[in-house]
């Protein structure tokens, strides 16, 4: 096969890895939610470490796309 | 091809040259210079007449104070109150790098790695200088966390160098990734909605979704820098 269709092949799998960070961030806030429904005052702070948890997560996801840009633009 | 990526190219507006060097004023000088310029106002003008009942921008700037401070001390123990300056900065820019690469047309400081990776490693030497002054050659122990069996404990505190030595490249690509995924995000649904012509008002509804979406992004990546520098310098200042 010629090179640039394996380039466009390579970015479609490395987008994959963005479902781990989907799962990530879902599994964060339905852990959120689930505390809130038990303890509604603790509603403050849950919400601050579900946001920085987020954040993390979303980085990983992030760096696949940034994998995936690389492959796509910059060879 | 419409490039999606052309946004970020450094492009210079004013070339002199003096002694057969040139020198240029790039998109970059002027964005950074304009940043600058904005955190000395409000900060200036949030400090000019203070009064007990606050005005206006007074507040905002007693807002961010509370909010950098209370997050601060919660996070990294009552006498990392000397540091408040660092965190502080370190906010600021951030935060008025990502807002103002938000209007449109006007060029993102802080998705180049070239930045981030700057204010990374920054922080990480700082924290780094701070550890071992601090605690002396006692500041290898965060290596290994408490409680871990002695037989696992070389493997354990390799494999926590390595996740020691992450935490620039992470901060940094984590800022830089959100903001170049963000603004490609953004130039290709404009794209869609120029190419649709007639039907272009439902990718134009969601660029306004997603474009109230990234100013939420560039806030909270703000905040999240912040939050991690304070964690890192818990593990600094408080072993463990």
């Amino acid at each position: 096969m010629e090179l640039e269709a394996l380039k466009y092949i390579g970015v479609g799998l490395t987008s994959i890895a963005m479902f781990g960070a989907a799962m990530g961030i879902g599994n964060i806030f339905a852990a959120l939610l689930s505390g809130i429904a038990r303890n509604p005052s603790a509603e403050d702070k849950l919400m601050k470490g579900a946001f920085i948890g987020a954040g993390l997560a979303e980085a990983m996801g992030l760096f696949a796309f940034l994998i995936a840009l690389l492959l796509l633009f910059f060879a | 091809m419409l490039n999606p990526l052309e946004q970020f190219l450094v492009k210079p507006v004013v070339n002199v040259d003096v002694f057969s060097h040139s020198i240029q004023i790039t998109n970059s000088t002027i964005t950074f210079l304009a940043t600058y310029l904005i955190i000395l106002l409000l900060t200036r003008i949030a400090c000019h007449k203070v009064s007990l009942v606050p005005g206006k921008i007074q507040a905002c700037g007693e807002v961010i104070f509370q909010l950098i401070n209370g997050m601060l001390i919660s996070t990294a123990g009552k006498n990392s109150q000397k540091f408040f300056t660092l965190i502080f900065s370190l906010f600021m820019f951030i935060l008025i790098s990502n807002s103002v690469g938000m209007i449109p047309s006007v060029f993102t400081t802080t998705s180049h790695i070239s930045v981030t990776f700057t204010l990374a490693i920054f922080v990480f030497i700082t924290i780094t200088a701070i550890g071992f002054v601090k605690n002396g050659i006692g500041y290898f122990s965060i290596l290994l966390p408490k409680g871990t069996p002695m037989f696992l404990a070389p493997l354990i505190i390799f494999i926590e160098l390595f996740a020691y030595l992450a935490r620039p490249i992470s901060l940094s690509i984590r800022l830089a990734a959100n903001m170049t995924a963000g603004h490609v995000v953004l130039k290709v649904l404009a794209t869609f909605v120029i190419l649709s012509g007639l039907f272009g008002i439902m990718p134009l509804i969601l660029l306004t979704i997603l474009t109230g979406f990234e100013i939420f992004i560039s806030i909270l990546q703000a905040y999240i820098f912040s939050v991690l520098t304070c964690a890192y310098l818990n593990d600094a200042l408080n072993l463990h």
